[in-house]
């Protein structure tokens, strides 16, 4: 076949003619139908044509079956071989994954070819490059033979991957007496290092990506994931373990959000799912990656990282599949014991490849044509997310951020109103702040979340009993603001009242100074907790010294003379940790309104 | 007929086929075709054609039947007449540095006298994907000689930036324009200019704005004018790009692929969908217009260790100048920012009409600035834009309460903008301006503004220029 899949290797037999054969009937685009294959299953992997394409079975209708193919199907012709193999669309789970680049099919692409789909010059075939089968792995077991070990035991550990540790668990499924360990040292990934009772664990496993990998219990979500950008730690929080969408027209900064995320927030590890967008994007987020340090680890940002790039001019099928490898590869992780990110940018290409599938196998169409099956896969995939218990007994989260696309950025077509109901919080990008070059540019009316009362719970908890208060007057401020700034178009600012005029202040200081943020900017790029809240507390501290002056006889036209350009420069000024810093200018800034009595 | 297309990749033996089932539009169905593969290329005699050839592309086939798509369209056939033979592989064109300084048809066949264009090697139009691991980050500008995209919006190597624009505007001038004067100063820069749906004036327009380059052997044009048929606008783009990545990735070139109009290709596309009767998405275009376009974009860039680059400035036109449009909305999902010409600014007279506010080059902070342009190029621009922005607030301000009861430092940002406009954007549709040029006028539209107001531009940058 001139190349070697992961999905495809190890079925009931290899294309040699000797597993069961059916014929291509049909091909259009991505659509392969195919009969004489009586026993293949749903869900199946088939290996189309003479150069073995991998394909999934999708439909099973009388004697026809429909296939969706993974790869460019130019050439494939009625009557071409067709081989079922016995078993799902799998990903291949294992040590090389952080740090590493692939497919929607999780193939490496560092091994594959700079042009993808050549196999030596001769048309269509491999995707991409191999794994590396010979490479080996240092191993460290935890067990001794005769311990006895139950599903999601760790077994051993592989030290110097990634940024976390790597950790070889007893696979669902399996349990009971180790009967034989390997001894510490280096091993292939076929090769067995424990038995667990009759079954051998490798350093790899194999798990089918649409199934979710099981847990013991689900928990409650009641953290946060820090992200690093202070508009969403201080108003729109999403809680760890839960799911999050970020709608937005073209250029709204959805991109640079999610990458943002990836590179500060507070996770362990990070699954970035390019999904059906920009290579270029791809290739610069690689590099940066690559040469940014994590400050809590001080390794590499690239060593948490998992990336899945399967850009726009890739096989459409394979961004279908890629959303449901990368939360595979989340749930491997958590599993682990790790707090995993799956980032998925952007759902609606996924959506859309469901869409141009559907409509070639000629399914029902519903609305704008998308499958009447959408809304449920919509659901079902955000549900993967989860703060749970592991096999293992140890909490850790999946959690999911994906954005959305929305046709001429109305969000009130199918896939934003379908998973605005499936999540638990929503970053809206407004576009009119991103004309107004307001970044990240989440809207503060369109967005929400929902685990904002639970979340306040755990900040008071640990250390901050204001944060819930804070919110709460970030948000009632920044409404107020909205709805003055409308009167005020209307008869003109200086005819309202002085203390409404501070409120237009304030939402004009919390905006600039507070909610934008520069993602270019080393200093502004991540800002921590603490001084995200010594930013807030720092306007709200000048804005309630303003409401005093105007109570008292200082005039709100004095007031918005005043330079504040300390506040607003805090942000930048500051380092990402400096919250003193940030204490400081706001100590002057209250010095100078004091002046003004 | 050429011998353009004639032979493919790997040829298979050839088999003729003709029983007719269907023909429609842009359709031809033939049944008896097993053993032919999806996506292949064929070729298709009439009898009525005396002895022209047509080309197909596989769209379907379905047990005994293939769907073919004509790109001359089937006008003419019958359904006793016609044969249809298949080459065994996706449609090939040759490649090299034989299509420099040629003029030919949407289709790749030559118009301007000379023989048809060969080349040692073929390959496959539909091209292949770049592996996203293999590209290197563009980071070198593209000078357009255009002062409001050079300054304000500079276009990157390896980058994709359309210029959005309505029925009515300069922008087939605009295009043609960078296509005529837009360098790297490196040597073996060279164009390739694909033009779809364009009527015979616009034609000769542009053709007249490339004569230099074409004579210099700098540039390819190939033009499908709006009476050429519908459906080979399907494959103008294509031909352009096979042959950019050539010379890009295996002659180590920088080209510029500039492709006009993009809303006539996408029309073209829609015409084929409908032929077919597939689901129509948003106002009849096909629900994969998205990964369709992203094929074509997506071609663009630079891989890593090889010289050359591909840049893609496609023109949109937005029907009714509505940006939510499919085709520049879909557009806008792939590029990487986009160029937006004004016709209020049209109105005004001022050539290109590019409103700078509107447009951005997401990969400008990449390729301008320090060793790449100039050191202060970026901040200046930054500069420019928010002054402008401001400018902006302060007009709309004027409105309500009247010019003069604007600050005085509003007024200054009021002239800002009107002088910004007047000694930037504004200039002859022939002047190709250098970046020296470009980046003083930039000052000088700065400095209308107190220094105070320029919070922008470093202590650095401000003593150099003082200095200098
Ligand atoms: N936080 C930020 N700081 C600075 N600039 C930003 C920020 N967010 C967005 N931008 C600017 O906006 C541009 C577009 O952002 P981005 O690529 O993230 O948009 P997008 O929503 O992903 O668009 P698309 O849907 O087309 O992919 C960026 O190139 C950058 O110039
Ligand atoms: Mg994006």
């Amino acid at each position: 076949m001139g190349r070697e899949l992961s999905v495809v290797d190890g079925g009931r037999a290899g294309p040699d003619g000797r597993s069961p054969a059916g014929s291509v009937l049909r091909v259009s685009g991505p659509l392969v139908e195919v009969g004489d294959l009586p026993d293949v299953a749903i869900a199946e992997l088939v290996a189309l044509g003479p150069n073995g394409l991998p394909g999934e079975v999708v439909a099973i209708r009388g004697a026809t079956v429909s296939v969706q193919a993974y790869e460019y199907t130019g050439g494939l012709a009625v009557g071409s071989p067709v081989q079922a193999l016995g078993r799902p669309l799998s990903a291949r789970l294992g040590p090389d994954l952080l740090g590493g680049v692939f497919d929607g099919l999780l193939r490496p692409l560092a091994t594959a070819g700079t042009w993808l789909g050549v196999t030596a010059g001769t048309g269509p075939g491999s995707g991409a490059g191999a794994g590396a089968k010979d490479r080996t792995w240092q191993w460290r077991p935890r067990v001794v033979p005769g311990q006895v070990v139950t599903a999601g035991t760790v077994l051993g550990t592989v030290p110097d991957v990634g940024a976390v540790e790597h950790r070889v668990l007893a696979p669902p499924g399996t349990g009971g007496e180790v009967s034989w360990v390997a001894d510490a040292g280096r091993y292939t990934e076929a090769q067995p290092v424990v038995c667990v009772g009759r079954t051998s664990v490798r350093l790899t496993e194999l798990w089918p990506v649409r199934r979710p990998r099981p847990v013991t219990a689900r928990r409650l979500a009641d953290q946060p994931l820090v992200t690093g950008q202070r508009v969403l730690d201080a108003v729109f929080p999403v809680a760890l373990g839960t799911s999050v969408a970020v709608p937005g027209g073209f250029g709204t900064g959805k991109t640079m959000l999610l990458q943002q995320i990836a590179k500060w927030c507070s996770a362990d590890v990070i699954v970035y799912v390019g999904c059906g967008e920009r290579g270029n994007e791809m290739a610069d987020v690689l590099d940066e990656l690559a040469a940014l340090a994590d400050p809590r680890t001080g390794r590499r940002l690239s060593e948490r990282i998992v990336v899945i790039a399967n850009t726009s001019n890739m096989p459409m099928m394979a961004r279908e599949a890629s959303i449901y490898t990368g939360v595979t590869v989340a749930e491997f992780y958590r599993d682990m014991g790790h707090d995993a990110v799956l980032i998925a940018d952007s759902t609606s290409r996924w959506a859309e490849a469901l869409r141009e599938f559907g409509s070639r196998s000629g399914a029902m169409p519903t609305e704008e044509g998308y499958p009447a099956a959408l809304a449920s896969a919509l659901a079902a995939f955000y549900e993967r997310a989860g703060r749970v218990q592991t096999l293992g007994g140890v909490d850790a989260s999946v959690t999911i951020v994906g954005a959305v696309s929305p046709p001429g950025g109305d969000t009130t077509e199918p896939v934003t109103a379908h998973t605005q109901r499936s999540v638990r919080s929503l970053w809206n990008l407004d576009r009119a702040l991103a004309y107004a070059r307001h970044y990240p540019a989440v809207g503060w009316s369109g967005s929400f979340a929902r685990d904002v009362d639970r979340l306040g719970a755990w900040y008071a908890a640990h250390g901050d009993p204001d944060w819930a208060r804070r919110r709460a007057r970030v948000a009632g401020l920044l409404a107020e603001a909205d709805r003055l700034t409308d009167l005020a178009e209307l008869v003109g600012a200086g005819s309202l009242p002085g203390h409404e005029r501070v409120v237009l202040l304030a939402g004009r200081l919390l905006r600039e100074g507070v909610l934008q943020q520069n993602a270019l900017s080393a200093n502004d790029a991540h800002c921590t907790a603490a001084k995200t809240a010594a930013l807030v507390d720092a306007v709200l501290a000048a804005v309630d010294e303003c409401d005093l002056l105007v109570e008292g006889d200082v005039t709100a036209t004095e007031i918005e003379e005043v330079d504040f350009s300390p506040l607003l420069r805090a942000a930048q000024d500051t380092g990402p940790d400096d919250a003193a810093g940030v204490r400081e200018r706001g100590t002057r800034m209250l010095a100078v309104l004091g002046g003004l009595r | 007929m050429t011998d353009l297309t004639l032979r493919t990749g790997a040829p298979r033996l050839a088999v003729e086929h003709s029983a007719v089932e269907e023909l429609r539009g842009p359709l031809l169905v033939l049944r008896g075709t097993t053993g032919v593969g999806w996506d292949e290329y064929a070729q298709i005699r009439g009898d009525g054609d005396g002895g022209a050839v047509r080309h197909g592309l596989v769209l379907e086939v379905d047990r005994d039947l293939a769907v073919v798509q004509v790109l001359e369209g089937t006008e003419g056939l019958t359904r006793g007449t016609t044969h249809a033979r298949f080459s065994g592989t996706p449609l090939h064109v040759p490649v090299g540095t034989g299509w420099l300084g040629r003029v030919c048809n949407g289709r790749g066949e030559p118009v301007d006298g000379g023989p048809p264009v060969s080349g040692r090697h073929r390959a496959p139009v539909a091209g292949h994907p770049l592996n996203p691991v293999r590209r290197e980050p563009p980071s070198q500008p593209v000078i357009t000689g255009i002062s409001a995209i050079d300054a304000l919006t500079t276009l990157v190597r390896g980058q994709k930036l359309p210029i959005f624009s309505v029925a009515g505007l300069p922008h087939l001038e605009l295009a043609a324009q960078v296509a005529a004067q837009a360098t790297t100063g490196a040597e073996g820069f060279c164009v390739v200019f694909g033009a779809m749906g364009l009527s015979h004036a616009d034609a000769d327009a542009v053709r007249a704005t490339l004569d230099d380059r074409l004579a210099a052997g700098e540039l390819l044009l190939l033009v499908n004018t709006a009476d050429d048929p519908v459906v080979e606008r399907t494959l103008t783009p294509r031909i352009a790009l096979t042959v950019a990545e050539h010379l890009a990735f295996e002659c180590g070139r920088h080209v510029l692929v500039v492709l006009a109009d993009m809303t006539s290709y996408a029309e073209a596309l829609r015409e084929v969908s409908t032929a077919r009767g597939e689901m129509p998405g948003r106002r009849a275009y096909p629900g994969y217009l998205y990964s369709d376009l992203a094929s074509l974009y997506e071609r663009c860039g630079r891989i890593r260790g090889r010289d050359g680059s591909v840049t893609i400035l496609p023109v949109v036109t937005m029907p009714a100048g509505d940006i939510t449009h499919p085709v520049p909305d879909l557009t806008g999902y792939i590029t990487e920012g986009q160029v937006v010409l004004s016709p209020e600014m049209h109105a005004r007279g001022i050539y290109p009409p590019v409103d700078p506010l509107q447009s951005l080059s997401r990969l400008m902070r990449h390729g301008a600035g320090p060793g790449r342009t100039r050191e202060d190029h970026l901040e200046l621009a930054a500069q420019l834009l928010a002054a402008l922005a401001r400018a902006r607030q302060a007009r709309e301000l004027a409105e309500i309460v009247g010019a003069s009861a604007l600050s005085g430092t509003d007024q200054y940002y009021l002239e800002l903008a009107t002088e910004l406009e007047r000694r930037l954007v504004d200039q002859h549709p022939g002047e190709r301006r250098s970046l020296e040029d470009t980046l003083e006028r930039c000052w000088q539209v700065a400095e209308i503004l107190p220094r105070r107001e320029l919070t922008m531009l470093s202590a650095r940058v401000l003593a150099a220029r003082d200095g200098g």
